[in-house]
């Protein structure tokens, strides 16, 4: 089923705002929100990754998985990803490489080229009020980056940016 | 792909009723803040039957699952239990209104039709001094005995029949396999949440059919009160909300009990149940590890509000002696890595 036309760029980030960094990915989305990224891009939130947002993969050009990490180096790393199957689809989160593997197995078909924004946090307890000061920062350069990554959407541009292909 | 498909219809129907799919923003209190429009609601009529079908295959599946391996599936992670829910005045399965219904093991009625306003007479939350989690109990079991367990396998084996067909008949053929008694097994959990998926596709169908749907009285009227109790069922189980505010609508106190809460005593349990069958007392294996989580799943708590960052330990299972000393630790990293530290 869908719902209308289908943006080509799709950010789909996963995070729970109340706890602590874990809310880098909607907070990223909320910057680029506020920046009126234009039709062409769809900006997707949600508390974890799952088996149905490979649906949303479908028809994109490219696609955007944003994430917070415990211990990528910071501020954070941009890579582009591949798709394989782990452990994760038992679980209530998948990884977005996962994610890439569902759209496979069950389209018969490569998935869109996608990436992987992972942005480093540093405490994630429950209740943690608001982002560390380091993740604040954090949040600065991640934006900076999707604003350039938005207003040139290729994938020459997006992969001179990337760092050599990573899962995680 | 009808797995996926059907949960992404789920993840629609959460759209158009609540505007968002994440984080809907259409719930007022006493009401909702817009309406269903006619081509909301066609929309989602275009799939329902289909969907129906989908949550009916499914049901079959997990059946066969269970059955073709009764020992291991009525065994793993087993123990009696008390069961606690909503059940509708006459009997039948209720998600949103009803009374609150207890069983113990064999079926019998420990409480019935208790208005749920009431529930602090009937229930009471224990507290432990190693754990922030509560243990609730009923009050005339006392702590010891009148534990209890909420969620799918409480609700079928607590109500009388459910209100539509396919998911009323998945659930006669699940009460026969109890024969007699409340199917008690952890795993059966799996079992009784895809009959209650099969009863939301039915109820959905029979709902987007109901003219009153469309309709534009959205907000319940009525004299303001200073508190107020809410009881659901929600997916893993009941939940208990109770608020109280001043003349300023500001909460001056609140009590929840959630799903997870009602069920942390038997999930505690499942893990005893799991670890006096598959643990040595000495060492901690991975096999041990991933039963534990096979039998605290089954319960599904709500890790949905958990941090799910990429690189984060999932799982981490310590073993401590009667002396309190750790003598074993093993852990599962995010990408499916065992680390034992300690053995």
């Amino acid at each position: 089923m869908s719902a209308g036309l289908t943006a080509g760029v799709l950010i789909s980030a996963c995070g729970n705002p109340s706890r602590g960094d874990d809310a880098l990915g909607p907070l990223l989305l909320e910057r680029l929100s506020a920046a009126e990224p234009g039709a062409g891009v769809e900006l997707l939130c949600d508390f974890q990754f799952q088996p149905e947002h490979a649906l949303d993969l479908e028809g994109r050009a490219l696609v955007l998985f944003v994430d917070a990490h415990v211990e990528c180096s910071p501020p954070f790393t941009f890579q582009r990803l591949i798709p394989r199957r782990d452990n994760s689809y038992t679980t209530h989160a998948m990884s977005p490489w996962a994610v890439m593997q569902v759209y496979r197995d069950i389209k018969g078909e490569e998935p869109p080229p996608a990436f992987l924004l992972s942005l480093r946090g540093e405490r994630f307890e429950l209740g943690d009020d608001g982002l560390s000061d380091a993740a604040e920062q954090h949040l600065d350069a991640a934006a900076s980056l999707c604003i350039r990554l938005l207003e040139n959407p290729n994938i020459v541009f997006w992969e001179s940016l990337a760092e050599p292909v990573g899962e995680s | 792909m009808k797995g996926v498909n059907l949960r992404k219809y789920v993840h629609e129907v959460i759209r158009v009723v609540s505007g968002k799919r994440v984080h809907g923003t259409a719930a007022l209190p006493g009401g909702m803040n817009k309406a269903l429009t006619a081509a909301d609601r066609d929309y989602l009529l275009k799939d329902i039957d289909e969907v129906t079908l989908w949550a009916d295959e499914i049901v079959e599946l997990i059946r066969q699952i269970f059955l073709a391996n009764p020992e291991y599936h009525q065994h793993f992670g087993y123990f009696p239990s008390n069961y606690l829910g909503l059940t509708r005045e006459d009997g039948a399965f209720e998600l949103y209104h009803g009374g609150l219904r207890a069983r113990d093991e064999h079926g019998k009625y420990i409480f019935d039709h208790v208005d749920y306003r009431n529930y602090p007479d009937y229930l009471r939350e224990e507290v432990r001094s190693w754990t922030y989690m509560k243990f609730p109990h009923i009050v005339s079991l006392g702590s010891e005995n009148g534990w209890y367990r909420v969620g799918p396998l409480a609700r079928l084996n607590n109500c009388d029949f459910i209100s539509t067909p396919r998911a009323e008949a998945a659930r006669r053929n699940f009460v026969a396999y109890g024969g007699g008694n409340p199917v008690g097994a952890s795993l059966a959990y799996h079992w009784a949440r895809m009959i209650e998926l099969l009863y939301c596709a039915e109820a959905i169908h029979e709902l987007l059919d109901d003219p009153e749907l469309l309709g534009t009285d959205l907000v319940t009227q009525g004299e303001k009160r200073f508190e107020g109790v809410g009881v659901v069922e929600a997916p893993r189980g009941t939940l208990f909300h109770h608020y109280c505010i001043d003349e300023n609508d500001m909460v001056t106190k609140a009590n929840l009990i959630v799903s997870t809460t009602n069920n942390n005593q038997a999930m505690n349990e499942a893990v005893r149940a799991v670890a006096a069958r598959y643990l040595d007392g000495q060492e901690l294996t991975e096999g041990l590890l991933n039963h534990l989580e096979v039998a605290i799943r089954s319960y599904d708590p709500c890790l949905s509000c958990a941090t799910h960052a990429l690189g984060k330990m999932p799982l981490e299972l310590e073993l401590v002696n009667a002396e309190g000393a750790q003598i074993d630790r093993l852990a599962r990293n995010s990408l499916g890595e065992f680390c034992q530290t300690i053995g």
